[in-house]
């Protein structure tokens, strides 16, 4: 994995150029090919921004991430680079315009590398459900980096760019980070514009951030967050200090703890990360106290139902009218269009969407599953009155194989256990990489906090990595 | 023989003037070339979201308010979902258990002093979908430059009683979206359409019967000829023992009859939901109370406050509130007369019902494309009045005044227009014409009473037009009946 300071200090040094840096990555990303992870790699623009960024470090006037590499996930907008959200009925659709967290990454001199592979439309937690192809654990190529963004991991996991964006919508930036031993910062929702990020369940998604350290996640939230004319439902409040404040960490914090009923439903490898973990909080000065959650059971229905509801709307635009794959032939070519460009997983989750808001089953599904939403934010409400942070598993067991789950949705479904939670809040949540106990295969454990509090997120995936 | 009455409630649907669309800053004007006012928003593109338009909701608040409507402190927005080759996100975004606007009503006048109100349930903003062009050789084409343009949905209680009623109602709701300046009115366009529900029951039940949904309305006398129509259509199978079924019906005015939509065009679960892009909808008081106090007259109040202020008749009040600019020119011409009285107003009010209009009905324009100065309406009615010009003359230099945009009162005065009202010259005058024609004397005593209007004529003929006609008269009669 790289980092950016210290590519920031070869280019002081003169050790190399950001076009050199940038070519170096274009070859390893060439030579990583077989992982599957980029679906487009901009080797033309890259370069060329990358020139701009060696004269603005020979002007001395660099921005605030000139020249740093970041990979984005195929589902965010980006003007004139095809965006396919991994998707047959994408697969060859440019957007017109650029998602305004691409807008902010380029405007302070970050280098777009190329577009990661994912899930279809983010539907999945392994990768598997790609148009494209699955996507390779760089650590093991026998396993699943993890999804919906396991391009994005991966892409950080193999040192081919120093900052990858992904969307989160149930886990989808965090799972991944977890199999790939990154970081995966998910933050409040409404932190980050979603003007641009292709919307899977409007209500749940969030742009993240993976990343090798802290300090470069933060210095990558700083540039992206704040608010947007172009999205009503991002937080009307100013960008993110974290960069600034990432060494303040407070010298007494609580930390919450969940009950060894919630954590029962870990491996082994896992519990015992999250004890060791309770024991290094306590030694930066966390004091530790049980919390607990009205009701665990219900996070993954009520998450299933108002994701794959807004899902079921959301896909609806794809029709084959004005852009994107259209079946050939005669007929209603709108049904041939969505039964020939959606993949199984997709298609599967626009049923489920919607059977639950069809007339006679509205209530019995949506309005409660809404209801139910409110309880559990309600719960982190109340979490977040008696604790700072919040220890928890970011999944229930370590990295699964390729083809291990992918005919059992629900045993998929139920690897997001742990993350989804964080999504009906609307908290911000990061994965960080707690160790390699199995086989040398990472696992991930996850910092919750509450609403617009990445600071001490920030501060102590920072303190954990070092 | 059962006697039945119908049942009726409008569904109106408002395209407003704002400046842009509703969720996006595309322009909003009608007439461009096709698929150019666009964005990524209203094309539906990957990605893009929805922002309200301020001032849709300014305008759908004025409306609220101008209906007696209460206006809900939030509301939010929700997503229609149907497939349709003009819906480019494959859902509309509207409102839907939560309107912005509830509970209020309008007055309609049934005759000059008897008028009758009809409930509003409720008033909500949407967005447009685009338009699809069946009618080519080639192939169904779309135009998304309607995609997305502000609509507001008023829903009438079903008070309605008959087709005229129906009339008056959506005539009153359309002067109401004038007056506020929020919609063109425009039916032809489609700047305003009309969905009628209609059923019939026997007269003196209280149950409704069963109601059909007609659509396709598509100008004002449509709405009454389809909706009698089917009020008849309903009656008549009744009459001969059917039944009437829930279903959607469209007019088609080549027929001048109703028919079934087919099933599939409205068998929809639209599977409305909370809209996740839009945040919720909050009118503040700040607000609520700005909007109000910018709320015009109202047509039906100013229509009862002309008739009080100026003393004039209903009938001519009603056609000025007709059109607001022309009730505007009015009380514009009134303001700048020199004698101010119920005879001036009521001159005023005829000059314009017959001179002026007479002119806007022959160009087709309104009174403000016709650059009259209301001054200049006023100066003749202050000459009328005091009797110094003839109607004769006031009509006939009118032509003048209009083309050449010149004071009547510099007309009369440099042309000496001023009729003769001093009687010692018309008396002389007058003589001369009696010595002329001793023999219509003779007759007109011998009983012909109609000679009069010969003398008459005679005089003013002299008197280029110019003569107090009633001056005339009056020393007519004098010297002839003596
Ligand atoms: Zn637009």
């Amino acid at each position: 994995m790289i980092k950016y300071s210290d590519f920031l200090k070869k280019i002081q040094n003169k050790e190399t150029t950001c076009v050199d840096f940038t070519k170096e990555i274009l070859d390893k990303i060439w030579e990583n090919r077989h992982l599957n992870i980029f679906i487009t790699v901009c080797n033309e623009k890259a370069l060329a921004q990358a020139a701009e960024s060696d004269k603005r470090f020979l002007d001395g006037n660099p921005r605030k991430l000139e020249g740093m590499i970041v990979a984005i996930k195929d589902n965010i907008s980006t003007k004139g680079i095809r965006t396919t959200c991994a998707s047959r009925m994408l697969e060859n659709f440019e957007p017109i315009y650029d998602a305004t967290a691409v807008e902010r990454l380029m405007a302070e001199g970050a280098i777009i590398i190329g577009k990661t592979n994912l899930d279809e439309f983010a539907m999945g937690s392994s990768n598997e459900t790609s148009y494209f192809g699955n996507v390779l654990n760089p650590i093991n190529n026998e396993y699943t980096p993890g999804g919906s963004s396991g391009g994005s991991a991966a892409a950080v996991a193999a040192g081919l760019c120093h900052v990858a964006l992904g969307s989160d919508t149930g886990g989808s930036v965090r799972q991944p980070a977890a199999f790939c031993g990154t970081l995966g910062l998910k933050p409040t929702y409404g932190r980050i514009s979603r003007w641009g990020l292709v919307a899977f369940a409007s209500s749940l998604d969030q742009i993240g951030i993976l990343a090798s350290n802290a300090d470069d996640t933060a210095r990558v939230l700083d540039v992206i967050s704040g608010s947007d004319a172009k999205d009503s439902t991002c937080a009307n409040i100013s960008p993110s200090q974290t960069f600034d404040n990432l060494q303040n960490l407070p010298e007494k914090f609580t930390f919450g703890v969940i009950s060894n009923k919630l954590l029962n439903n870990c491996s082994e490898d896992i519990v015992r990360a999250y004890d060791f973990y309770v024991e290094k909080l306590k030694s930066l000065g966390g004091q530790p106290k049980e919390i607990s959650f009205t009701n665990p059971n219900i996070w993954i229905p009520t998450y299933y139902i108002l994701a794959t509801a807004e899902a079921s709307s959301n896909l609806s635009r794809y029709d084959g009218v004005r852009y994107g794959f259209r079946a050939e032939g005669e007929g209603d070519f709108v049904t041939r269009t969505r039964s020939e460009g959606f993949g199984m997983e997709v298609k599967r989750r626009i049923m489920l969407g919607t059977f639950v808001l069809s007339s006679g089953y509205y209530d019995a599904y949506y309005t409660k599953a809404q209801k139910a939403r409110r309880l559990i934010y309600n719960d982190y409400n109340r979490i977040f009155n008696e604790v700072d942070v919040l220890l928890m598993p970011t999944t229930p067991t370590p990295p699964f194989k390729i083809g291990e789950k992918i005919n059992d949705p629900i045993a998929m479904y139920y690897s997001d256990l742990f993350t989804i939670s964080a999504n009906l809040g609307a908290i911000p949540a990061i994965s960080f990489p707690a160790g390699s106990p199995s086989n040398g295969l990472p696992i991930g454990l996850q910092l919750q906090s509450k609403h617009f509090n990445e600071d001490i997120l920030l501060q102590l995936s920072n303190a954990l990595l070092k | 023989m059962i006697e039945f009455e119908p049942v009726i409630g409008l569904e109106v649907h408002a395209q407003l003037l704002t400046n842009s669309k509703a969720f996006c800053s595309c322009s909003a004007e009608y007439g461009a070339l096709p698929n150019t006012q666009t964005c990524p928003v209203c094309l539906g593109h990957p990605g893009a979201l929805p922002v309200l338009n301020e001032n849709l909701l300014n305008f759908i608040i004025k409306m609220g308010i101008a209906t007696n409507c209460k206006i809900r402190e939030i509301s939010t927005f929700a997503r229609k979902n149907y497939f349709y080759p003009d819906l480019p996100k494959g859902y509309q975004i509207t409102q839907y258990e939560d309107p912005i606007c509830y509970d209020g009503f309008i007055e309609i006048e049934l005759s000059e002093t008897e008028r009758k109100r009809i409930g509003i349930i409720r008033i909500h903003m949407e967005e447009d979908a685009g338009k699809s062009i069946h009618d080519l050789d080639i192939d169904t084409l779309v135009d998304l430059n309607r995609s997305g343009v502000p609509l507001i949905e008023i829903v009438s209680e079903p008070d309605i009683r008959s087709a005229q009623e129906a009339y008056k109602y959506l005539t009153s709701i359309k002067q109401i979206l004038l007056y506020l300046g929020i919609c063109t009115g425009n039916m032809e366009e489609g700047a305003l359409r009309c969905d009628a529900n209609i059923s019939v029951r026997p007269i003196g039940n209280s149950k409704f019967g069963t109601k059909t949904e007609v659509k396709n309305l598509n100008s004002f006398r449509n709405v009454e000829k389809a909706i009698e129509y089917e009020i008849q259509r309903q009656i008549e199978v009744i009459r001969n023992g059917g039944n009437i079924h829930q279903e959607t019906r469209l007019w088609d005015a080549a027929s001048q009859t109703t028919r079934p939509m087919r099933s599939k065009e409205f068998a929809h679960d639209y599977r409305y939901f909370p809209e996740p892009d839009l945040v919720k909808v909050k009118v503040s008081n700040e607000r609520l109370d700005s909007i109000r106090s910018s709320i015009p007259e109202l047509p039906l109040a100013r229509k009862q406050r002309l008739i009080d202020q100026y003393g004039i008749p209903h009938y001519d009040a009603s056609i000025f509130v007709e059109d607001h600019n022309l009730a505007d020119y009015y009380e514009h011409c009134c303001s700048y007369l020199a004698v101010k009285s119920q005879k001036t107003f009521k001159l005023v009010s005829n000059w314009l019902m017959t001179e002026v209009m007479r002119i806007l009905s022959e160009r087709k324009i309104d009174i403000n494309e016709l650059g009259l100065n209301p001054k200049f309406v006023a100066e003749i009615v202050d000459y009328l009045s005091e009797d110094k010009i003839s109607s004769r003359i006031a009509k006939d230099i009118f032509p003048e005044v209009l083309q050449n945009n010149m004071s009547p009162a510099k007309i009369i005065e440099e042309r000496s227009l001023v009729q003769i009202s001093d009687s010692s010259a018309l008396e002389t005058l007058i003589d001369e014409v009696l010595a002329n024609n001793q023999d219509s004397i003779e007759k007109y005593k011998s009983g012909r009473k109609n000679v009069f209007g010969f003398f008459v004529g005679q005089v003013m003929e002299k008197m280029k037009g110019k003569a107090n006609p009633k001056l005339v008269t009056e020393i007519l009669r004098k010297k002839l009946d003596d």
